[in-house]
């Protein structure tokens, strides 16, 4: 069995799982029975000024029988007193040595990021993570994403709290930003020990059309909320991979955004995350996911012959890069399994009406029956010559592994499209032409 | 033993409920879910009627059950009967593509009596004839599925249409003759009203060749459409068969449905000759009303039966017995002039296949109720005596051109069970259809617009949206296939 344990930053949890700071990581209770059912730490709802919620607080995106493919909250920091929060934080930790609380904070003042960082230290959290993220409420008032968008403040900030910090210090950023790199880079520049990322992103989720409120409704009206759960993982793995790819960018990450099962994990760790944050899964069906996540990765881990966690780290990172290095030589095409093929078609009228008419309906005869169980209804077949490549038609296959997309060994050699512009201009190519 | 009332109102109508209860919404969506919304879909090809199936499901996955309803209606007017009486196993969800991925097709029919029930309970009008008439005027002889579908199809293309119904009410079949735990009697009836509301006349209760003389029909119309059905069950053409307590399955199925539940008498044993689908109504329906065993004669094997598999199978599920290769020669009476029971004989197939009473294998069983389910007559030459110049097959059937449902005599179309020698309600509401097409184009030199999915290349002609000519049987389908890759290796 693969070694699950990690360090990060000097913290050593017994799994890469954690709790995100969110509506589950709220009490002592909550925590507790997060490490009996396994998770490896909790990052403690934020702890700041106690703050007033509002009745109605969350939405979602339903997508067919998907129930909450994303999520929306407008939900603020915790609504408990600070002093409450570090008390059931200090019996956690005696209760469970082993596992890791990081104790999230967010507050304004140089004297309170010290009051709040010193609090923090002596209730034994294993470290902080700075909530430079929350794109609600919050930021109205020059706090959470108002700091994550501005990386001098953010350098000022983590500045402050590194003057006192004796336990490691993590600073969450906002997606909500051009390029998150600068942001991260910002938090290195003062001395951060991590970054998490992402927090929310500003999202609608909803609107009723008889009361043309949306959702989360607050006495007929509603906010910009923060949008996370499975529709975000795409875009927290680009900013993931935006950091751990940034040259000399060298600190571990947290990943979050949209983690729900042992997969998707392993595809952060791939980009490199170090250790995973999950909140909206549990939110939708209990803290008992971790079983699945923990041995999900485990299988995988000792199916791929790595002996800990630690060793798929950052395997992904160097196979991203930019577009104009990619080979233009290479070549794959769509080739249909008529042994799988169930004649739905959508491959056709995707290709057809979607991407680049290049799958005929054919007529079946020769092919037996053909697929589906209609005779004489045509079937769809791919023009090598003229297929792109583009992977839509596989995509759209309701059936598993019915289109594959085949590579097609090419004479030529690899050329991405720098090298190609140097040759058009050195006089060594006549520049490609143009497509019909 | 006698025959009478066995149940209760309550129990009657517990036995009798419908197979499959409707949808709840979410039971709806979620299933419209399931659909992938195939590109020039199978089960398209398979319904008769053409019905823009994946089209009307993706609306009900919408939440747009209004629109959803309006496809299925504009294509089919009696679709909320076809949602219930199709043998939607063997069209369009025996195409269904999701049968090669998981076996478990879209339930069709279910989603459409979901949007259909929303038709009839929203009343919300889908359906409209245009205001501008064409001056065209077109009577229908008989207002059964075929007829009522061609009058709805005119009447929505601008022309009059005027049904001759010689019963006391319209619906041929889908009013008299289903079993009812498939649809009840109300639904058919709403389906009439739909198409009178579209301004179609029906005089009921008028028989045409009686009370109106055929050509005084053809003297008053520029067209008209045949579409009368079938006639009386075959006889046994054996002794007895005048004995009370012999009764033809439809008058049986009839009663039925005309009559509170627990009014209708059933025997204690009762048998039904013939193994048809008819034949499976009535004794199914006889077990849940209380018969004690139902016992189904029939001449040839399981294998033979004209009954669809799942049929067969409803029929077995309720208890029902079968004497299979066994032909009745007389019915037995008592003294007092009562029924007794069966003489039967065992047969046997000759070289032909044909079933040949097997010699001294004479028994007697005691029924108190026989119902003959042997098939109907055909009443070919009945019509062409009233409307001379059509011209009827050897079959009995009128004979017209498949497509237009144009007969011989250029101004008379046919379709329904008189043309087709008896099918489906969807194939008779997929005929009146047609020739109604057909005489638009004559009225007017224009062909109706078609609901069809076009493709770039176009689409073989006759399937898309048009229909097929028979039922697609899927276990044909899958032995032709299996038979395929044998042979390809």
């Amino acid at each position: 069995m693969a070694d699950l344990s990690i360090n990060f930053a000097g913290i050593r949890s017994p799994n890469p799982f954690w709790v995100a700071s969110g509506p589950p990581a709220n009490t002592g209770y909550q925590a507790n029975r997060a490490f009996e059912a396994g998770w490896g730490g909790v990052v403690w709802k934020t702890i700041g000024e106690p703050i007033v919620n509002t009745a109605s607080r969350y939405s979602a995106m339903h997508l067919g029988n998907t129930r909450i493919a994303g999520f929306n909250n407008i939900e603020l920091i915790s609504d408990r007193a600070p002093e409450t929060n570090f008390d059931e934080i200090a019996e956690v930790k005696r209760r469970w040595p082993d596992r890791v609380v990081v104790a999230s904070l967010m507050t304004d003042t140089r004297e309170n990021w010290h009051d709040y960082m010193k609090r923090s230290t002596d209730c034994g959290s294993d470290a902080v993570e700075l909530n430079f993220g929350c794109p609600h409420g919050m930021c109205e008032r020059g706090m959470g994403s108002a700091v994550g968008q501005n990386p001098e403040v953010i350098e000022t900030i983590v500045g402050w709290v590194m003057e006192v910090a004796e336990i490691p210090v993590i600073v969450k950023l906002t997606p909500n930003i051009t390029s998150v790199k600068h942001a991260a880079r910002a938090a290195k520049n003062a001395g951060a020990d991590a970054i998490s990322l992402i927090n929310t992103i500003n999202s609608i989720t909803q609107v009723n059309l008889e009361t043309f409120a949306p959702e989360p409704l607050v006495d007929g009206r509603s906010t910009h909320g923060g949008y996370c759960g499975p529709a975000v993982k795409p875009i927290a793995l680009n900013m993931l991979h935006e950091c751990a790819a940034d040259p000399g960018f060298d600190l571990p990450i947290s990943g979050i955004g949209g983690i729900g099962n042992w997969r998707d994990a392993a595809e952060f760790l791939a980009l490199g995350s170090t250790s995973l944050q999950v909140c909206t899964a549990i939110m939708h069906y209990g803290f008992r996911i971790v079983e699945d996540m923990k041995e999900g990765l485990s299988d995988y881990l000792d199916a791929q012959g790595f002996s800990s966690v630690n060793d798929m780290i950052g395997r992904a990172v160097p196979n991203v890069g930019d577009w104009q290095n990619l080979n233009l030589n290479y070549k794959r095409v769509a080739r249909i399994d008529y042994n799988k093929c169930i004649g739905c078609n959508l491959c056709y009228v995707a290709c057809e009406d979607g991407a680049h008419q290049c799958i005929d309906l054919i007529d079946p005869a020769g092919y037996g029956l053909g697929p589906g169980r209609v005779p004489e209804k045509f079937i769809p077949q791919v023009r090598e010559v003229d297929c792109v490549g583009c992977n839509l038609c596989s995509l759209v296959c309701p059936v598993d592994n019915c289109i594959d997309m085949v590579e097609l060994k090419s004479e030529k050699q690899p050329m991405s499209w720098k090298e190609y512009q140097q040759r058009v201009a050195d006089g060594d190519m006549d520049p490609i032409p143009a497509h019909p | 033993m006698a025959i009478k009332p066995k149940l209760s109102e309550r129990a009657a109508e517990r036995n009798m409920a419908e197979l499959e209860p409707a949808y709840r919404p979410q039971e709806a969506t979620v299933e419209a879910d399931r659909c992938l919304y195939c590109f020039d879909a199978p089960c398209i090809h398979s319904c008769p009627t053409g019905i823009d199936i994946p089209g009307f499901i993706k609306k009900i996955a919408n939440d747009n059950v209004t629109g959803a309803a309006r496809t299925i209606l504009r294509a089919n007017v009696l679709g909320a009967s076809c949602a219930r009486v199709c043998p939607t196993e063997v069209l369009c969800e025996g195409a269904c593509v999701l049968l090669d991925r998981d076996e478990t097709p879209i339930k069709i029919g279910r989603l459409q009596r979901y949007a259909t029930d929303h038709a009839y309970e929203s009343a919300l009008p889908l359906l409209h004839a245009p205001a501008k008439k064409s001056g065209k005027r077109v009577a229908i002889i008989g207002g059964g599925p075929a007829g009522l579908s061609c009058a709805a199809e005119l009447a929505q293309l601008g022309h009059e249409a005027v049904i001759y119904e010689r019963h006391q009410k319209a619906g041929g079949l889908n009013t008299y003759g289903i079993a009812y735990y498939k649809m009840k009697p109300a639904v058919a009836l709403a389906e009439v009203r739909l198409v009178q509301s579209l301004g179609v006349e029906i005089l009921t209760g008028t028989e045409v060749g009686k009370d109106v003389p055929g050509d005084e029909i053809l003297n008053c119309y520029d067209a008209v459409f045949l579409a009368i059905g079938l006639g009386a069950t075959y006889s046994l053409g054996i002794p007895g068969e005048d004995l009370p307590g012999v009764v033809e399955a439809l008058a049986f199925i009839e009663e039925l449905r005309m009559n509170p539940l627990d009014e209708v008498a059933v025997g204690d044993h009762v048998a039904v000759i013939g193994c048809g689908n008819t034949a499976i109504d009535a004794a199914t329906q006889a077990k849940r009303l209380g018969a004690n065993r139902v016992t189904i004669v029939y001449r040839r094997g399981p294998e033979d039966m004209p009954a669809f598999e799942y049929e067969y199978e409803l029929a077995k599920t309720d208890g029902v017995e079968f004497l299979f290769h066994t032909q009745p020669v007389e019915v037995l009476g008592s003294k007092a002039g009562g029924l007794e029971g069966l003489r039967m004989v065992r047969t046997e197939p000759d070289a032909n296949g044909r079933p040949q009473n097997v010699a001294g294998s004479e028994f007697d069983v005691p029924f108190d109720m026989v119902i003959k389910a042997l098939g109907q007559q055909k009443l070919g030459d009945v019509i062409a005596k009233i409307f001379p110049g059509i011209t009827i097959d050897k079959r009995g059937s009128i004979e017209r051109d498949f497509a237009t449902g144009i007969t011989k005599h250029g101004s008379i179309y046919a379709g329904g069970d008189a043309a087709n020698g008896g099918s489906e309600v969807v194939d008779a509401v997929a005929e009146g259809k047609r020739a109604a097409a057909a005489m638009h184009a004559s009225f007017t030199g224009e062909a109706p617009e078609k609901l069809v999915q076009t493709t770039r290349l176009g689409t073989p002609d006759g399937a898309t949206g048009a229909g097929i000519d028979k039922p697609v049987r899927v276990v044909e389908l899958e032995r032709a296939f299996r038979a395929g890759e044998a042979s390809n290796g």
